[in-house]
């Protein structure tokens, strides 16, 4: 087959078959990947909100919205109870890291015990900033934040006078997430005096 | 006999990481462990081999004056396509290559093919052609990504050999990559010369 003419009418027809073509294609593949990608969103979060309660199967109660003074991020606070009672409550927050937001998912008990926490998303340089998913777990010095409490301890960084070891090298990143810890146990006490 | 000194061309010969030296972003940005290596290498040869089949069936459809167009409309197609796959079945993978997946478009090996290569010859060799640049492309991916990993976090495919906090970071971030590349080139094209 000859190869078409580049005529103005050659040119549209082409492009436009294309274009309608491509655009029919990425629809199909849309619908098809919406119900997955949706699924696997809602698992992301709902796994982390279990890995950040006590481990007892708690009933999850429906998501609260709270806004405090002077921050501009909203603080959504996922309550749990077992047997009818107030157990703690998953908490999702953010900060601003050392690139972009980070997004964690902390769980404190009825006390405001930390009992757990889980990086939702982060953009922290890989091999520095990207060690919080478990620096801050680890039981290792003053490192691990599980157990503590925001009302008894201070969640700052030791170059800052606070109570826990700094990520090597990424302060910043550890003292965004410190604060996103801080702000969210603020959030769970503002949400417990509304209750 | 041609047809796999086609295929052979893109994985030594003319790799296109190592002796063209196209697509150095994907390249230095994602390489920081031989498994995001791998996932780039691979996302992008699925969109090389895909782009250069259609272009090459479709090439004679198209009026010389809009191919550029033309072709970026099919590659950024496969691109969408592969996006949403990947976020929906592995979002793991998704999130570590993040940005570097829509900017598969941009790439230059990919249209750099399609151009010098699929628009001028027939299905059967462009498909060959995406195959055998695609696998060049993710090897030189992994091993820059390998190298980076060994020396940076002391680990491969995410296997920790030695202690916490004993790599060399510099490796892991953007001036190792330069360094680490720059090391592998001119070791690949002493072999490549003898």
């Amino acid at each position: 087959m000859a190869k078409l003419e580049s005529s103005l009418k050659n040119m549209i027809i082409s492009l436009a078959a294309i274009s309608l073509i491509a655009a029919s294609v990425l629809g199909g593949v849309y619908e098809f990947t919406k119900q997955p990608i949706l699924d696997s969103q809602t698992n992301k979060k709902t796994n982390a909100i279990k890995e950040v309660l006590p481990q007892n199967n708690p009933k999850i109660l429906p998501e609260i919205e709270i806004e405090l003074e002077g921050k501009p991020n909203k603080y959504i606070v996922f309550p749990a109870e077992k047997d009818g009672e107030f157990i703690g409550a998953a908490i999702q927050t953010s900060s601003m890291g050392y690139a972009g937001v980070i997004e964690v998912m902390v769980g404190f008990d009825k006390e405001g015990n930390i009992i757990n926490y889980s990086i939702l998303s982060m953009a922290e340089t890989p091999g520095l900033g990207s060690k919080l998913t478990d620096w801050f777990k680890t039981d290792k010095n003053n490192q691990s934040i599980k157990g503590k409490n925001p009302s008894i301890d201070n969640f700052t960084v030791k170059k800052d006078g606070g109570d826990f070891d700094a990520i090597t090298a990424s302060t910043i990143s550890s003292r965004a997430f410190l604060e996103s810890i801080q702000d969210a146990f603020n959030a769970y006490l503002k949400y417990k005096e509304k209750k | 006999m041609k047809n796999i000194k086609i295929l052979t061309n893109g994985i030594i010969r003319e790799n296109p990481v190592f002796a063209l030296l196209l697509g150095m972003c994907p390249t230095l940005g994602t390489t920081t462990s031989a498994i995001n290596g791998l996932g780039m290498g691979l996302s992008t040869a699925f969109v090389l081999i895909l782009s250069n089949v259609v272009i090459a069936s479709i090439k004679n459809l198209v009026p010389d004056k809009v191919r550029i167009p033309a072709f970026i409309v099919v590659i950024a197609s496969f691109v969408t396509v592969l996006k949403l796959v990947m976020e929906a079945f592995v979002p793991a993978l998704y999130e570590s290559l993040g940005l570097f997946i829509p900017l598969i478009v941009v790439n230059c090996l990919i249209l750099g093919r399609a151009e010098a290569y699929a628009s001028k010859n027939n299905v059967s060799t462009s498909f060959l052609d995406g195959i055998g640049m695609g696998l060049g492309f993710t090897l030189a991916l992994t091993l820059l990504g390998g190298v980076r990993e060994i020396l940076g976090s002391g680990a491969i495919f995410g296997l920790k050999f030695i202690g916490d906090n004993d790599g060399m970071l510099l490796f892991v971030l953007a001036p190792g990559a330069f360094i680490a590349l720059g090391y592998l080139i001119a070791l690949v094209n002493t072999v490549r010369k003898k």
